[in-house]
């Protein structure tokens, strides 16, 4: 049979649907101690004293100690992506010594014998806070207007990094038309089921951290580099980890904290956050001012597009913070040719959660803005929105194409996966539909919205992240051993949290090497296990790693060629693999099975000369080039023009994510990251006040949707494989999230326009499109504007302590 | 996270629940389903002394028939008041609004009576009780008292229970036959919070409306009657057009909050437009 | 400090708690019943959600004291001789799952409606489940899976798809 290709269901599925699960909270070590954090309840403050007497007398309480207590160990959190030469990059202490910058920022910890008992004795410590001023708004940061994040560095700019290519002047020159717009990307909260868990268990001077990671390799390197604890003696475990979108590909305080304190106090030692506590401490997403400005010709040919972003990093920069938003520079464009292209992205300090990877990292921001300007150009020239993308989209037969920012699209078709999709849509039924709304008034209008989007996704080409000033490579590792009895383990280095990989890399390692899928494990996540990997982000796992797994079975058969061309006294070249087995090509009767020239390895007893007693390999895979994953999606959305409340009528999502190892997984990618990105257009949203108080700590006021929130999605794809690595695949991880919040938005806004309305901030709540509509009739009418809600209310903030 | 540490009591009987609450103070807490008090107490936005805990007296999950009025005992879980065929017959605004409440599991242990002693004025429940006239029986080691609903919530979570008195049950009034009934639920995903929501149970004699009851939840620091909007449909022919005209008065005497999903102006405009949509919804036109 | 006694998953149980002891504390940290996890504080995820004589509750909302004389079915105990329960089956079929970290109380509440309904509509399914939050499979398997297990379930005798 063969496995790429097919639905495979997934073999981690038993143990999860059976709770017989290996979350960091499930291991439970013999005498572990556990940890609480004091976090601060004030967005930014200086730390005049910290009092813990009465916490150390709490009964069960074996440690209480501060930011002073660690200062000479705990060094600084690293940030591994310095954007320009002259970036800022501010001391990031794990625990709060001199000044606290965030709601949530750790002041001090309490180790004691069980959770309740160290949760209890928080509430004992005492600390005196200086306020300083909170800086929360971006635009006055950006001013030094109403204080410094970090006084030292004199000023709340981190960095500016820009890119141009083209001739700006000249394309906006005489540009019959011109379209500016101010699109915000709200703050988001990545919000893994899974909250963050840490287990550090020492043995000598050797440590074993468990942690809820997407990145176990990562997090060995840099606690090294943080504690200065040498590598070889700590051992990293991402047992099972529930989901991560960005937000556990981090090295956070917590971790460091966890094993300086098993150094210490000779314990196993375990952190657990609860929910509130992580709503205001794993970083946070998104969050930028967009000023943009599109130039095109009457016929809808973009000149150019100039990209001014101010990106919030928010009180420090963690592990790729100012990467981010410039992961986004390259996809401003999207899938369309121009003349000009410039992009400035300002990092901007303040006094909230730093901001980091979620879900997309700075494409769904690009993609936002590009695909929103889309629509907007379309209304300019009345114009149908599919109509004018096509007159500027990259025709199929262009590829590879070099964008303007830079990139060459090595493969695509948008032609074949619009046309499909309007196919499902019944794209002409429904627009016919919102003339007879718009014709009856109906109170409720129909609005239909597209989204053409591309992404860079696979990362990454390590070449490239050199020349971005990464701190790393992309490449990604893998190995396969083939047992003595026929058996096989593949271990990755890329790291699951939900993907499937125990399934797909099977699927491959099973297809390559003629065996049965049963007859694969894969080990993952563990550096004593796995020794070399660059981890899970950036839809890179099948794109990278797959093709490390791939490379390396091959390099298992080149070997076990060379044994059975021995057994079987002919030519290597002489011989075919196929179905598990060597043949002489011609004489299929005679031949030997893998399992064969395995157990003839293991044996050794007749080798050819040099030949090590083993088949087993390894490869490393760095990609030339990114995957460009892509595809159309078409959201009708029911407004409510009374209520403002926004109902997804219908979803049709197609995308081309070249070949597909496991359509099941791809299509459960899908639905998941349209979820996301839905929740982004219409529900979520992290609200600080004026104080810098996260508002939204629980998911009482963070609004995650459920099942009863969301429609059914039709989803199909077009495939046209990847040129840049020998499955023809692409990433799929991130690109239902990228794709879906400018559909819905505009449609939103379609529903909207006959009422001359041409934006909704996101999320278009219902109070939102309530008041923009309610302003634009009044525009219409002569009448000024109101004013956007506040924040506060709900179980809001519940304070810093925890 | 984790409550703080507290006193457990558990009767079984009402005489010795109000025994207990006497005996346990002023910062007691009544524990009844829980499924309020539990987040705060997780959160450590409350901090009693001691919980008295009634699940285990039965009597309080009786709802029983007493003629023109049902009384729904206090501790009468959401799941159990919303199967009950006595309040499916005579109080059908209860079960349409018991049926918006959180979420299936909240339900099953969320109590009727615990809903309205929180006295959330975003709860669901309390507006429906402002708006059928309901009654509060309390009891203490003091005695018996009834409090109108329209005594009975003070201020923003706060009832007019005193620390010693426990809600036993609510009598609420049968409605007879002609009348209809709604609750509009109006928020922003399926699990959230009422921004605002309409209980309302309409009488109709012939083509026009006898009589309105109207109850607004999330619309002030307590539930609120939308008595201007009462008045201006009574004898008004029942109308899409008659309704939304009524409906332009549901926001009169309203001071309801801004917060995080919704500021108070919104919440007028929409008590406005749900109020019309319940009236047609309760006329059935 | 209160004695309780409780079944859990069929074995009894009887231990002194903390009044303040959350249920699902005690099914992880005292009984090592770790199949049912904590994803909020506040009762809207619904990671935690096992049935408490039969009925969805979620054990983040719940003192271990409440469930004195109770009896509790988690994850860990659905199945018969060693065979998965016909929900947990539905949604491996179904790609019902990603990371898996909702799963236990999504299986749990989903048991739970078929056990109001036994043939729901696909809309009665998602507002059935709606305080059960997923962040994986933007929750179109899920809904599949329990119109699967329904028809399933529904051919079934009771022993094999009681919880």
């Amino acid at each position: 049979m063969t496995e790429v290709g097919a639905p495979r269901k997934r073999s981690e599925d038993d143990r999860l649907v059976t709770g017989r699960t290996r979350w960091t909270d499930n291991i439970q070590p013999q005498g572990a101690l556990h940890v609480a954090f004091l976090r601060s309840p004030h967005a930014h403050a200086r730390i005049e004293g910290v009092d813990v007497t009465e916490a150390r007398r709490r009964p069960g309480v074996v440690a209480v100690l501060t930011g002073a207590d660690f200062a000479a160990e705990q060094g600084s959190l690293p940030c591994a992506w310095p954007v320009t030469e002259d970036i800022r990059i501010p001391d990031h202490p794990p625990m709060a010594v001199e000044e606290v910058r965030y709601v949530g920022e750790p002041v001090a910890c309490v180790v004691a014998r069980d959770r309740y008992a160290a949760v209890d004795a928080l509430e004992e410590i005492d600390v005196d806070y200086a306020p300083l001023p909170a800086v929360v708004d971006m635009e006055r940061a950006v001013q030094g207007d109403g204080g410094l994040v970090h006084e030292s560095l004199g000023t709340n700019e981190s960095f500016t990094w820009v890119f141009e290519n083209g001739d700006m002047d000249a394309a906006m020159r005489d540009a019959p038309v011109v379209i500016e717009r101010r699109y915000v990307q709200q703050r988001l909260i990545p919000t893994a089921m899974e909250p963050r868990a840490v287990l550090c268990v020492p043995e000598g001077d050797d440590f074993t951290l468990y942690s809820a990671t997407q990145i176990p390799h990562i997090l060995r390197l840099m606690l090294a580099v943080v504690t200065e604890i040498p590598e070889h003696r700590i051992r990293v475990v991402a047992p099972d980890v529930g989901g991560g979108f960005g937000s556990k590909l981090q090295v956070y305080g917590e971790e460091v904290l966890c094993l300086l304190l098993a150094r210490r106090l000779g314990r196993p030692v375990k952190w657990t956050e609860s929910r509130s506590e992580g709503n205001m401490t794993t970083h946070h997403g998104r969050d930028q001012i967009q000023r943009l400005t599109l130039a095109a010709d009457r016929d809808g040919r973009i000149r150019g597009l100039k990209v001014d972003l101010l990106a919030d990093m928010g009180a420090y920069l963690m592990l790729v913070t100012p990467g981010i938003p410039i992961l986004g520079a390259f996809m401003f464009n999207g899938i369309y040719k121009m003349d000009a292209y410039s992009f400035t992205c300002r990092g901007i300090f303040t006094t909230k959660t730093p901001t980091d990877a979620y879900r997309g990292a700075g494409r769904p921001e690009a993609t936002y803005a590009i695909e929103r300007l889309m629509d907007e150009l379309a209304v300019e020239l009345d114009l149908d929105p599919i109509e004018v993308r096509r007159r500027n989209w990259i025709r199929h037969e262009e590829f590879p194409y070099e964008t303007i920012a830079g990139l060459t699209y090595d493969s695509g078709n948008y032609e074949a996966a619009t046309d499909k999709a309007l196919a499902l849509f019944e794209y002409d039924k429904l627009r016919a539909e919102q003339a007879d709304r718009r014709e009856r008034n109906d109170p409720v209008q129909l609005g239909i919205g597209t989204s053409t989007f591309t992404e860079m996704c696979g990362l990454a080409p390590s070449r490239v992240l050199g020349s971005l000033s990464y701190g790393a490579g992309g490449w990604e590792h893998a190995a396969v051993r083939v047992l003595p009895s026929g058996k096989v383990e593949v271990v990755t280095g890329s790291s699951p949290h939900g993907q499937g990989h125990e399934t797909a890399w099977a699927q491959i390692a099973a297809d390559r090497l003629g065996v049965p899928f049963e007859d694969v494990k894969v080990l993952h996540g563990d550096t004593a296990v796995s020794p070399k990997g660059m981890d899970t982000y950036g839809s890179r796992s099948l794109a990278v790693g797959g093709v490390a797994l791939y490379n390396a079975c091959d390099k298992v058969v080149d070997k076990a060629r060379r044994l059975a061309a021995h057994l079987l006294e002919a030519g290597e070249q002489d011989l075919e693999f196929s179905g598990g087995r060597f043949s002489v090509r011609g004489v299929s009767e005679e031949g030997r099975t893998l399992q064969e020239v395995v157990t003839a390895a293991f044996a050794a007893h007749d080798l050819p000369d040099g030949m090590e007693p083993s088949v087993d390999a390894d490869a490393t895979f760095d990609p030339e080039n990114f995957s460009f994953p892509h595809g159309t999606h078409l959201c009708a959305a029911e407004v409510d023009t009374e209520t403002g409340m926004v109902r997804l009528r219908s979803y049709v999502a197609v995308d081309d994510v070249g070949k597909v190892v496991n359509p099941l997984i791809v299509e459960g990618q899908v639905h998941g990251g349209l979820a996301q990105g839905i929740a982004q257009a219409l529900y979520e949203e992290a609200v600080y006040d004026a104080e810098g108080n996260l508002t939204t700590t629980t998911m009482a006021d963070y609004l995650v949707p459920s099942a009863a929130d969301l429609p059914e999605f039709t989803t199909d794809r077009t495939e046209t494989p990847a040129t840049s690595n020998p499955l023809g695949v692409k990433g799929v991880g991130e690109a239902g999230t990228i794709a879906s919040t400018p559909a819905v938005v505009n449609a939103v806004v379609d529903a909207l326009r006959p009422f001359g309305v041409d934006d909704v901030p996101m999320p278009c709540s219902p109070e939102r499109v309530w008041r923009t509509l309610r302003d634009a009739r009044g525009k219409a009418a002569g009448q000024g504007s109101g004013t956007q809600p506040g924040a506060g209310g709900g179980l809001g903030s519940v304070g810093g302590a925890q | 996270m984790i409550p703080a540490q507290f006193e457990y009591v558990r009767p079984s009987s009402l005489d010795e629940a109000v025994t207990a609450l006497a005996e346990a103070g002023e910062d007691a807490k009544v524990l009844a389903g829980g499924q309020s008090l539990m987040p705060l107490l997780r959160l450590r936005l409350a901090y009693p002394d001691a919980l008295v805990d009634l699940d285990r007296i039965d009597a309080l999950r009786e709802i029983r028939d007493e003629g023109d009025a049902l009384v729904i005992g206090a501790m009468a879980t959401h799941h159990q008041v919303f199967r009950d065929p006595l309040v499916n017959e005579h109080a059908p605004l209860i079960v349409e609004a018991t049926a918006t409440v959180a979420d299936p599991a909240v339900r099953h242990r969320g109590t009727f009576g615990g809903s309205m002693a929180h006295a959330d004025p975003a709860a669901d429940l309390p507006a429906v009780a402002v708006a059928l006239d309901a009654v509060f029986l309390a009891r203490s080691v003091r005695g018996e008292r009834a409090i109108p609903a329209a005594e009975f919530f003070v201020d923003w979570m706060t009832s007019a229970l005193e620390p010693d008195e426990l809600l036993t049950g609510v009598r609420v009034p049968k409605l007879g036959p002609g009348w209809g009934v709604h609750y509009e639920k109006f928020r922003r995903t399926a699990q959230a919070w009422s921004i605002v929501g309409v209980a309302c149970a309409l009488r109709r004699d012939d083509g026009a409306v006898a009589e309105a009851r109207i109850g607004l939840t999330n619309m002030g620091p307590v539930p609120v009657r939308a008595s201007a909007a009462e008045d201006a449909i009574r004898g008004r022919p029942a109308t899409a057009e008659a309704f939304r005209e009524a409906a332009g008065a549901a926001a009169e005497g309203a001071s309801p909050p801004t917060d995080l999903h919704g500021s108070a102006e919104y919440r007028e405009h929409l008590a406005r437009v749900l109020t019309a949509r319940a009236m047609a919804a309760a006329a059935a036109v | 400090m209160p004695r309780i006694s409780v079944e859990v998953d069929g074995v009894p149980y009887e231990d002194d708690v903390e009044p303040r002891l959350l249920l699902v504390h005690y099914l992880r940290d005292r009984l090592g019943k770790v199949g049912t996890p904590i994803g909020c504080d506040t009762t809207n995820c619904g990671a935690c959600t096992v049935l408490v004589d039969g009925l969805s509750v979620k054990s983040c909302a719940m003192l271990a004291v409440q469930a004195d004389g109770r009896q509790i079915t988690t994850v860990e105990g659905l199945g018969l001789d060693g065979e998965r329960h016909p929900m947990q089956r539905a949604f491996h079929e179904a790609h019902a799952l990603q990371c898996g970290y909702c799963t236990p109380g999504m299986i749990m509440a989903s048991i739970d409606l078929l056990r109001e309904n036994a043939d729901p509509s696909d809309e009665e399914i998602r507002e059935g489940l709606e305080g059960n939050l997923c962040r994986c499979t933007g929750y179109q398997n899920i809904v599949r899976a329990v119109r699967d297990a329904a028809t399933e379930m529904r051919r079934r005798p009771e022993r094999e798809v009681a919880p």
